[in-house]
């Protein structure tokens, strides 16, 4: 089966402004989002405690508020459906700081007479730790694409390591917005999905990119958005498939992972479709805007190779000299 | 069909993937396991903090102690012992015994002693504080342990986080009960006093606020067991759990359970002091601030052992005793985090994620032989063995399974296909350039190799700095996709080659490009 047979280069670079329009409209929709309605920050980030609570039957919600409204510990509570009808959240922004009296417990006590129930899961976490936790998250995100730039900017040039630089902001930046937008708790485990993200869009622009750098080493054109165009062509067939292998598997966790994974995999989902896109029309545009010479670069692979033979000449001339 | 050297690896690498993974898969009771991450099996996960200013003042209140002993054996008379958090403050009556006590206090370790007339001050050195403080952490988590592995559990985590949180995480708590127990033996200060009635002026204890008693260098402490009954103890105990070498469980003879309990040397020689100046005179024994009895003392009590009486189930008295036996917590613990969770939710977790895991992978392998069709079925070797590979590794480093680890599977399977997709699709490109099928393969694997290394070393990186900074649940998810690519390296670049080249000869003669690329040529 063929999906993608190349036979002429597709002009994306010819639509690189309708798409950076879109991008851009997208991730001021994105700032904007965060900026009004903000994150949603789960126990993780937030502090604050999570009871899990399953019921034989349907929970009944009214009921449990009812119970719990009277008792000091669970004031403000908020309780909602957690996947099924029969499961049920309780969130509390506050912690206890004692290890004797659980909250689990006195959940179990609070609910008493409300139905058969199974507390399944509590998590508290202090403000100290949600705070580390928080900080610990935004370093290992920055410290993460600092690797990969040094990385990038080593094996390709500056300028692919800038370029995908904005591709990253372009993809964390929307998916941030979607995060938002969809009001999911902000957990660790998004957190770890943004960062899969990072790694997955990078992949995905490298692998273009390396596509890029190889035509403009063997290509006898030397219009970079031509070359471009012909790279990423090439590419497509890769690109749409890897991107479908993983969205399938990653959409059959969502849609099969159970509730708790939810978050992660909605991440996910979204990061694996704007990674796609922006290492089309994001990575590549700007690699172009930002003025990378074909003709410059053949001519340092010129004088590179030229060194190369210059000191081949010497060694073999020092070499027989010697001999 | 000929052999190969990268076919060879490969068999290896499939051979070792499912002999390791197999305790795992079959979780047989021999071989290195992969273990289930709490979330995945039920069970506590806490993290605990250390009130480390309480270490400091109760090692301020154990020197007062011992400046009050030592004066009274040594006839030195003085006044108004005192001491808060900072320091301790008292009067020597008679000048000429001054240099006597400045001696003494010279021996004790980080305190600093002022004088002013006749007045001494000890306070401690701030390296003595930081000190006493990191003890206090590195003690407590000695303790903790001590105690849980007294406890029965199959593998209890006490771990030190960071400069001053422990963690502690133990896995297969299966009931309430259980756990309730658990937090009770962690958290369970332990700390053993005893302490003299001021019996002159016991009676007045109910119409006493603690104020007053403190005017009088007493406090105020309830029994144990029925909070109304009220007790007037001099502050400055004789002595407290530090000396304390042994404790057990024995039983009275009306064969209720109670504690015995062991002093040192030191202790002993401090208890039986007391005890002989104190006949007729009640003694509290005091627990966590709890008076547990306070039996009149009929006789100078030597050989520095003692009784603890209370209405203790065994299990309680039992558990007491670890406590006690381990030692005190210097200083009270207090929960940061805690997640717990229950069986049940752990086994629907795996339920739900292996249901993700089978699907997605079922739905690749599709995909890939439908697509590429020989190569797509080459391509799903390497997966498999991929998979393989990925639990026998892990399963050799004992690695945690979390959900977010599970996760890393799934994701790794849609990844792994990538670099057989970037292949497959350099191969076709050469096939329709023209190229024999042998070209078209070599060069498609060279053609395609800087992209895939950048591509993965990129990945790694990240996986890497996640590993490095991640906490629990992250860190098991940047292992899970660390190592399965470097096991996708192994399997899609140097696997599929291998088995190109061993069905290269077949490939050749049958020159069906639709059969093994899936394209007409």
């Amino acid at each position: 089966m063929e999906f993608f047979k190349y036979t002429r280069p597709f002009n994306f670079m010819g639509k690189s402004k309708i798409a950076a329009i879109i991008s851009i409209v997208l991730i001021l929709a994105s700032y904007a989002l965060l900026a009004t309605k903000g994150l949603n920050y789960g126990v993780d980030f937030a502090g604050g405690t999570i009871v899990q609570v399953k019921y034989d039957t349907t929970a009944p919600i009214d009921d449990m508020r009812q119970k719990l409204e009277g008792n000091e510990v669970f004031a403000n509570a908020s309780i909602t459906e957690f996947g099924s009808p029969d499961e049920v959240v309780i969130r509390l922004k506050t912690t206890t700081g004692s290890v004797t009296t659980d909250i689990g417990d006195l959940t179990r006590e609070a609910l008493k007479g409300t139905g058969n129930f199974e507390v399944r899961r509590v998590d508290i976490v202090g403000p100290k730790v949600g705070n580390e936790l928080r900080e610990k998250g935004v370093m290992a995100m920055l410290l993460a694409i600092a690797g990969i730039l040094v990385y990038v900017a080593f094996r390709f040039e500056w300028r692919f390591a800038v370029a995908s630089i904005f591709a990253l902001i372009h993809d964390v930046s929307i998916a941030l917005g979607a995060v938002s937008l969809s009001g999911i708790d902000v957990n660790l485990d998004v957190l770890a999905a943004l960062l899969t993200l990072l790694g997955y869009s990078l992949n995905d622009t490298i692998i273009v990119f390396d596509r890029i750098r190889e035509g403009i080493e063997t290509s006898k054109k030397t219009v970079l958005a031509e070359i471009i165009n012909e790279s990423v062509t090439r590419t497509l067939a890769r690109t749409t498939l890897t991107s479908l292998t993983t969205f399938f598997v990653v959409l059959t966790l969502f849609l099969f992972g159970g509730e708790i994974i939810h978050p992660f995999a909605f991440t996910l989902l979204v990061g694996i479709i704007v990674g796609t896109y922006s290492s089309i029309f994001v990575a590549s545009p700007v690699l172009m805007w930002f003025g990378f010479s074909v003709q410059n670069y053949h001519e340092k692979l010129a004088q590179k190779a030229k060194r190369e033979a210059e000191k081949n000449r010497m060694r073999e001339q020092f070499e027989s000299g010697v001999m | 069909m000929k052999l190969n050297y990268r076919i060879v690896i490969f068999a290896l690498a499939i051979i070792f993937g499912i002999v390791f993974s197999v305790p795992s898969l079959l979780q047989t009771e021999g071989g290195k396991k992969i273990t289930l991450g709490l979330d995945l099996q039920g069970g506590l996960h806490m993290l605990l903090g250390v009130k480390t200013e309480e270490a400091t003042k109760s090692r301020i209140k154990s020197i007062t102690a011992s400046i009050k002993h030592f004066s009274e054996r040594n006839d030195i008379l003085i006044d108004g012992l005192t001491f808060d958090e900072s320091g301790i403050k008292f009067e020597v009556l008679d000048s000429d015994e001054i240099a006597k006590i400045q001696e003494y206090l010279k021996e004790i370790d980080g305190a600093v002693v002022s004088l002013n007339n006749q007045i001494v001050s000890v306070t401690l050195s701030p390296e003595e504080i930081a000190k006493t403080k990191q003890l206090a952490i590195d003690q407590a988590i000695e303790t903790i342990r001590n105690r849980l592995d007294q406890f029965g559990l199959s593998e209890p985590v006490v771990a030190k986080q960071g400069e001053e949180k422990i963690l502690v995480e133990l896995a297969g708590i299966k009931t309430q009960e259980e756990e309730q127990r658990a937090r009770e033996l962690i958290s369970r200060a332990a700390k053993l006093e005893l302490m003299a009635v001021d019996e002159d002026r016991a009676a007045r204890v109910y119409n006493m606020s603690a104020a007053d008693a403190a005017a009088y260098g007493d406090v105020i402490l309830e029994d144990a067991k029925n909070p109304g009954v009220k007790y007037l103890v001099r502050e400055i105990p004789i002595l407290d759990g530090g000396m304390l070498t042994n404790a057990n469980v024995g039983f009275d003879q009306n064969n209720r359970p109670v504690i015995n309990f062991k002093l040192n040397a030191e202790g002993a020689e401090i208890f039986g002091d007391f005890t002989g100046k104190s006949v007729g005179k009640r003694l509290a024994i005091v627990l966590d601030g709890k008076v547990y009895s306070a039996p009149n003392i009929n006789e100078r009590i030597g050989g520095g052992s003692g009784q603890i009486s209370g209405n203790y189930t065994v299990v309680e008295a039992k558990d007491l005793a670890i406590a006690l036996r381990s030692g005190a917590l210097l200083a009270p613990i207090y929960l940061m985090e805690k997640r717990s969770v229950g069986p049940s939710l752990g086994a629907d977790s795996i339920k739900a994620s292996m249901v993700a895991l089978i699907g997605g992978f079922v739905l690749v392998i599709v995909f890939m032989v439908v697509y590429y069709r020989g190569a797509g079925v080459i391509a799903n070797i390497a997966l498999i063995a991929n998979l393989f590979l990925l639990l026998a590794v892990m399963s050799l480093f004992g690695a945690t399974l979390t959900l977010p680890g599970m996760a890393g599977i799934v994701l790794t399977v849609g990844m792994a296909v990538d670099a057989n997709v970037i292949i497959s699709e350099r191969i076709r490109e050469l096939i329709r350039e023209g190229k024999s099928m042998h070209k078209a393969i070599e060069e498609g694997y060279a053609n395609a190799m800087s992209a895939i290394l950048d591509a993965n070393i990129t990945t790694l990186i990240a996986s890497v700095v996640l590993y490095a900074y991640g906490t629990g649940a992250i860190k098991g998810f940047a292992i899970t996709m660390s190592i399965g690519i470097l096991a996708s390296m192994l399997t899609a670049i140097l696997g599929t080659h291998g088995i190109y080249q061993m069905l290269e000869s077949k490939m050749m003669k049958s020159k069906n490009y639709k059969f093994w690329f899936g394209i007409k040529a």
